[in-house]
């Protein structure tokens, strides 16, 4: 893992309130290229809403966002789609397009957004999909596929359109047990890879491993950040450590 | 004369109208579909005025009787000063009165599909217009196949009653043998059949349209098959 | 631009009159139309072989030939067997008979959704088959048919013009007397427009209430 000092993205004073009731409360957090920053925190922290406010599918109501030191104009509809594209994102329940086969769903954004003809969107659709060890399930459709192999099509959709960083909301919490470790073990690879990741998950072996950063979450506030090994440490009385402790002792 | 004998003589008349009938009701539907498809995307994705103005339209298209509207239509003309032409009418007033149907056939096919499509698309820097007819059409139309029949069936029904202003359809040419020959029985019996006729070969066509475009394992029920 | 003396001294008195006759028509065959269509919904649902055979090929019949050939069969038609309808029976009779083939599609989609579970769990508490019926099968199909059999009511309202065809002299009849004698189709009509749209409207909040009245959360969903 190499972590450079190049800030890809940074968000500044984040705040989102949805009928009155605020979401999220002044987020602020920047991430340097390679780095993978892990938020975790107890459900309807409102680390999702974080998440999809940073690709301004929820608009948050204030606040910054810099990708690559350029700031987004939020209302402009043609710069919103641009940045959108070098955003990947990851959703709980995958959102793969249940018309269109794997390969498609690779494909498509590739055709429409970039341009692509539909001859090198299909080789480089191949391509991701080979990465994810999917080439042999190309031609199935998302309703033919198990939940699994379905995130792992919505990674390497993501993966096609080379973005500078992914978000990944909970990617393994709608998935039976035993196959969250084919999704965790992709994403392993591009953590390792040198991939720049924004991930929200329960999984405190995996974050504990691979994050270079955790960022704890409670009430629509960022209340901790560091590296693992700090806020985890045997003995440190971080909320982080008390929060991870408790989901140990349920199982 | 005896009944068949009349059934016989009046059938190429008959048949004759079932073609001004099929023109009617594919002009209609046809009308129906280009103009449905972005009313329901204007009542899903509009802005609120616009999405009032569609619910304006549908609820009056909806609530108010075919045949009124035939008459409505011929008095409008009139007073216009157009050319009170029969089949451009019926075509007209179908066609408005379908359009109204259609678009919440479709306007419920879009909000069936889960509001992730949308937002995936959106996440991979698509805009809303392209989201729109690459991700949310092609799933909403296949899902509109069988309410769609639906309609046709209920348009090629509401058509008989075209013959009131004048067109030429089977209803028309039916009436007007039965009133010279008396043989009211065995003419209505015969137009009837056409037209059930014709209902069970377009659902069977509409059903084969519905097995090609199908996607595995993604039914009109929403279930996983 | 609005000839209100016209629209106040002849087409409001002329169509409320038309209007009378119009809920004469219409209300007593919702309600014959949804009494035969719960029977034949039954029998086709519960019934012998040949009887829902025969139900079946009555509803695919009665729904597959338009309203207005029906209309006219038994008005111009049954005569020559000898059977003789006034206007107002014609039309009455005949849309009895088609409701009731729509109502009866309505009725046994509702009675097939209720799952065998739930008639096998009143079983297993010692419900008889009349307390199941009552207690379990009504209550929950009568909701899932209320969406359908309420559009059925309004689709009525609507055809109920139909009646005109036959010289029945309700709204549509009266209106377009009117509107032949004084060759003044756009007020008449546009009035009569809202006549029906005024119907339908509120039949179409009644419907609404009631279903909201005994909506259970959850229940319904696919």
């Amino acid at each position: 893992m190499k972590v450079s000092d190049d800030i890809v993205l940074r968000i500044e004073g984040i705040s989102k309130s949805l009928s009155g009731k605020p979401i999220l409360e002044d987020c602020t957090l920047a991430v340097r290229r390679g780095e993978l920053k892990v938020l975790i925190g107890p459900s309807g922290a409102g680390k999702s809403t974080l998440l999809q406010c940073i690709d301004c599918l929820i608009q948050p109501d204030s606040g910054d966002i810099w990708l690559e030191g350029e700031r987004l104009e939020r209302k402009n509809t043609r710069k919103l789609c641009d940045y959108r594209a070098q955003v990947g994102m990851i959703f709980q329940d995958f959102n793969l397009f249940d018309h269109l086969t794997a390969e498609e769903n690779v494909a498509i954004a590739l055709r429409k957004v970039r341009g692509m003809d539909r001859r090198a969107a299909k080789a480089r659709a191949m391509e991701e999909l080979g990465r994810v060890g999917l080439a042999r399930r190309a031609l199935l459709y998302p309703a033919q596929l198990s939940g699994g192999q379905k995130q792992r099509v919505a990674i390497a959709r993501a993966l096609a359109m080379d973005p500078k960083v992914i978000l990944l909301d909970e990617p393994t919490s709608a998935l039976d047990p035993e196959l969250v470790g084919e999704v965790l073990a992709v994403i392993r690879d591009l953590a390792r890879g040198g991939m720049t990741m924004i991930m929200a998950t329960h999984q405190m072996e995996f974050a504990r491993a691979l994050a270079t950063e955790i960022l704890f979450m409670e009430r629509g506030r960022i209340i901790e950040q560091g590296a693992p090994e700090t806020l985890l440490a045997e003995g440190s009385t971080t909320r982080t450590r008390d929060f991870c402790t408790r989901l140990l002792e349920m199982g | 004369m005896d009944s068949l004998s009349v059934v016989l003589n009046a059938l190429p008349a008959i048949l004759a109208g079932t073609v001004v009938t099929a023109g009617n009701v594919a002009i209609s539907l046809a009308m129906g579909l280009v103009l449905g498809v972005p009313l329901a995307v204007a009542q899903v994705y509009g802005c609120p005025w616009l999405r009032r103005l569609v619910d304006i339209y549908v609820w009056f298209f909806r609530g108010v009787p075919i045949l009124v509207l035939l008459f409505l239509c011929f008095g409008l003309f009139l007073s216009l000063g157009l050319p009170a032409h029969p089949f451009l009418m019926s075509c007209l007033v179908l066609g408005c009165t379908s359009t109204a149907y259609q678009s919440q056939i479709f306007r419920g096919a879009i909000q069936s599909l889960p509001q992730g499509q949308l937002k995936a698309a959106r996440a991979l820097g698509m805009s809303d217009s392209t989201g729109i007819t690459c991700i949310i059409l092609p799933q909403a139309l296949r899902l509109s196949i069988p309410g769609w029949a639906n309609e046709f069936s209920i348009l090629l029904k509401d058509s008989a009653i075209c013959f009131v202003l004048g067109t030429q359809d089977i209803m028309a040419r039916t009436s007007f043998v039965a009133a010279r020959t008396h043989e009211h029985l065995a003419l209505y019996a015969a137009a009837g059949l056409i037209y059930f006729l014709l209902t069970l070969a377009v659902l069977k066509l509409l059903r084969r349209l519905e097995e090609k475009v199908h996607v595995p394992g993604y039914s009109s029920t929403g279930g996983i098959a | 631009m609005i000839d209100t003396v016209f629209l106040s001294q002849d087409v409001l008195p002329t169509l409320n009159k038309g209007l009378l006759l119009s809920l004469g028509l219409i209300i007593p065959a919702a309600t014959l139309g949804f009494a035969c269509g719960v029977m034949l919904g039954c029998l086709r649902t519960f019934g012998p072989r040949w009887l829902r055979r025969l139900g079946d090929a009555y509803t695919a019949l009665l729904r597959g030939v338009p309203l207005a050939v029906q209309l006219m069969m038994i008005y111009f038609a049954l005569p020559k067997l000898g059977i003789y309808f006034e206007p107002y029976g014609a039309a009455l009779t005949s849309f009895t008979l088609c409701t009731a083939a729509y109502q009866s599609e309505y009725i046994r989609g509702a009675l097939l959704s209720i799952r065998q579970g739930q008639i096998k769990a009143a079983q297993a508490l010692g419900f008889t088959t009349l307390q199941t019926i009552i207690w379990i099968v009504i209550p929950q199909a009568a909701r899932r048919a209320l969406p359908g059999c309420g559009n059925e009511i309004i689709y009525l309202i609507k055809y109920s013009s139909l009646a005109y065809l036959v010289t029945c002299m309700e709204l549509m009849g009266h209106g377009k007397a009117l509107a032949s004698d004084t060759f003044r189709f756009t007020e008449v009509f546009l009035t009569m427009g809202l006549y029906y749209l005024g119907m339908v409207t509120l039949a179409t909040w009644l419907l609404h209430w009631l279903e909201r009245r005994y909506h259970i959360p959850g229940f319904g969903a696919r």
